[in-house]
């Protein structure tokens, strides 16, 4: 950014060629983010035929939400569920990239593999989460192939326990996003020098110490991305729970997530409840995404 | 992993090979697993279904698309369609005004350019979540309900296909094609659509294969303003089937339906998948 390049001065046609944007993000992003942050400081709900509101509260509904709307549990949902994904996810595709840009490995279908990996990324959650729902059911192909193999012998009834369904979100999001971060990570491995890899197996050095001792400090950067930016995901994580449970969060609301939380909100119209969620994931993603710019301007240095 | 002698070396790496490749199958199968049966399952009967698993396809994929298609509580052809209308307009303004933006950035050089680009970057990562209540209230004062409008026009304001066109021209697009262009007395206008645009194709392609599926995927926000069920989009359509009583459905129609829903993203993607592969590489963070 503060290196000078030799652009022509026709300034004016810069502001208009930035105009379409402003202007769009403006209407539909900007404007929206202020009435959300404005809603969630005033009583504002349905009850009945009758609309409460809007009163203003001042931070009484920051208050309600936490305490009488149990957000914290919610909160701790989205958590474990991320956390389920995640670890394997980061494990795999740490294992992945590094197999996929070893020299002396030279894995053969590599295409064919990084194709695979990566196509559960490109598929419709919410049909991804339908097929997931029909397949696990009590009588669906899954049980019954279990059942057959003779590994069950009743259905395990994967939607009425709370680590079956909390296990099924988990493996979903793992299955969509390891393709993505292998290949981010590959990325970055790839930027390594690969002088140092060589060097150090003149010193004779083995695999799994390079691996230790080389390419994960030099990633560092990349894996701090790596987990904030999955974390801001996880954050929003919704179609595959939404569909899933059919928008309940059932057993026993432990697979409600905070945006279902608020999408129940939005749909009953309860604004001030909503404005209020808003704002607090506002401020969590933006603390969060600070923390990757810091990550990544460090890795400048 | 293994512990590797020095004499020992070719063996280790041979076993390491072998590791990897068996850890790989394992994922391929893991990947692929839940489509073989949704293929499998989309072609045959109700009737089939419910009596038990089969690892070979049926015959009865015409049958259960037919009766997909004539079911009056689902439009699921609507669906289609009107996912492919928001899904193609969306990808063409996203790149196109992405493109414009970040040709502002990378050849103008004006007071408040610095403050712009940083201001795109920080918004990069605002879900989109957070501000959807004052976006549904604010579609309500416009009239803009139950109308595509408000699924399309946001894609003009993309900032991560606009940070994915600005490290292209970074790399692509040298400053003296403007120039010359200008000597050859193009107008401003005329230089971006005619000299910079076709040079931005391969990025153009990638990243409106990116909008278009993320776009046709959407279910947060079409189900905040799309009712009429003419105007459904497909995953709203899925949503609306998983809820509905689902033991009185004819198996074959669901998964025919889900099959439908992702068939067109995943024909793409394997005519294209090394050209998306490369992009989700390109796009990823680079000093």
């Amino acid at each position: 950014m503060t290196k000078k390049k030799s652009c022509v001065s026709y300034t004016k046609w810069g502001y208009v060629f930035l105009l379409p944007f402003f202007l769009v993000y403006t209407i539909f992003n900007l404007i929206p983010l202020v009435q959300t942050f404005y809603y969630s400081f005033f009583e504002n709900y349905r009850s009945g035929l009758t609309t409460i509101g809007p009163n203003f509260v001042g931070f009484s509904n920051f208050v309600n939400i936490v305490s009488k709307f149990n957000l914290l549990k919610f909160a701790g949902n989205t958590f474990i569920m991320w956390v389920i994904g995640f670890i394997p996810q980061i494990i795999i595709s740490l294992l992945l990239a590094a197999w996929f840009t070893d020299l002396n490995l030279k894995l053969k279908g590599q295409r064919f593999f990084k194709t695979v990996i990566y196509l559960p990324n490109l598929i419709m959650a919410s049909a991804f989460s339908m097929l997931f729902f029909t397949i696990f059911a009590d009588g669906g192909p899954v049980n019954e192939i279990l059942m057959g193999v003779g590994i069950l012998d009743t259905p395990f009834r994967f939607f009425s326990s709370v680590g079956g369904t909390r296990g099924l979100v988990g493996l979903m999001n793992f299955l969509m996003w390891f393709g993505n971060t292998t290949i981010l990570l590959m990325a970055g491995m790839m930027g390594i020098d690969p002088s140092l890899f060589e060097a150090a197996e003149v010193d004779g050095a083995k695999p799994m110490q390079i691996f230790r001792f080389i390419t994960m400090p030099l990633l560092k950067p990349i894996l701090v991305y790596v987990v904030i930016t999955s974390l801001i995901g996880g954050i929003q994580m919704f179609d595959v729970p939404q569909i899933l449970t059919a928008g309940d969060g059932s057993p026993n609301g432990s697979t409600k997530t905070l945006i279902m939380f608020l999408n129940e909100h939005l749909f009953s119209k309860n604004y001030g409840m909503a404005g209020a969620l808003s704002v607090i994931l506002f401020i969590i993603t933006a603390i969060l995404s600070i923390c990757v710019y810091y990550a990544l301007t460090k890795q400048n240095d | 992993m293994e512990k590797t002698k020095k004499k020992s070396g070719n063996s280790a790496l041979t076993a390491r090979r072998v590791f990897s490749y068996i850890i790989l199958a394992i994922l391929t199968v893991l990947c692929l697993f839940s489509f073989y049966i949704l293929i499998v399952n989309a072609t045959r009967a109700h009737s089939q279904i419910s009596k038990g698993f089969s690892a070979l396809p049926g015959s009865y994929a015409l049958r259960n698309f037919q009766n997909l298609m004539s079911d009056a509580n689902l439009p699921v052809f609507r669906g289609l369609l009107n996912s492919l209308i928001v899904a193609g307009c969306s990808a063409a303004l996203s790149v196109y005004f992405s493109a414009l933006t970040a040709y502002a950035i990378h050849c103008y050089d004006f007071k408040g350019k610095n403050i712009a680009f940083t201001f795109i970057l920080m918004i990069m990562t605002v879900p989109t979540q957070v501000t959807a209540l004052g976006f549904i209230n604010l579609m309500d004062k416009f009239h803009m309900m139950d109308t595509f409008w408000p699924l399309i026009i946001p894609s003009v304001a993309a900032p991560a296909v606009f940070f994915f066109m600005k490290q292209y021209m970074d790399s692509a697009l040298p400053i003296e094609i403007v120039e010359a262009a200008r000597i050859d007395g193009s107008n401003e206008f005329g230089t971006f659509n005619k000299i910079v645009l076709p040079i931005m194709k391969p990025a153009f392609a990638v990243q409106a294969i990116f909008t278009f599926v993320t776009s046709w995927n959407n279910y947060f926000t079409p189900a905040l303003i799309l009712k009429k069920n003419n105007l459904k989009t497909l995953p709203i359509l899925i949503a609306q089937l998983r809820s509905a009583d689902f033991l009185k459905f004819d198996m074959g129609k669901v998964y025919m339906m889900i099959l439908l829903s992702i068939l067109p993203v995943v024909i793409v993607y394997l005519c294209l998948s090394k050209y998306i592969i490369q992009g989700v590489a390109l796009g990823s963070v680079k000093g």
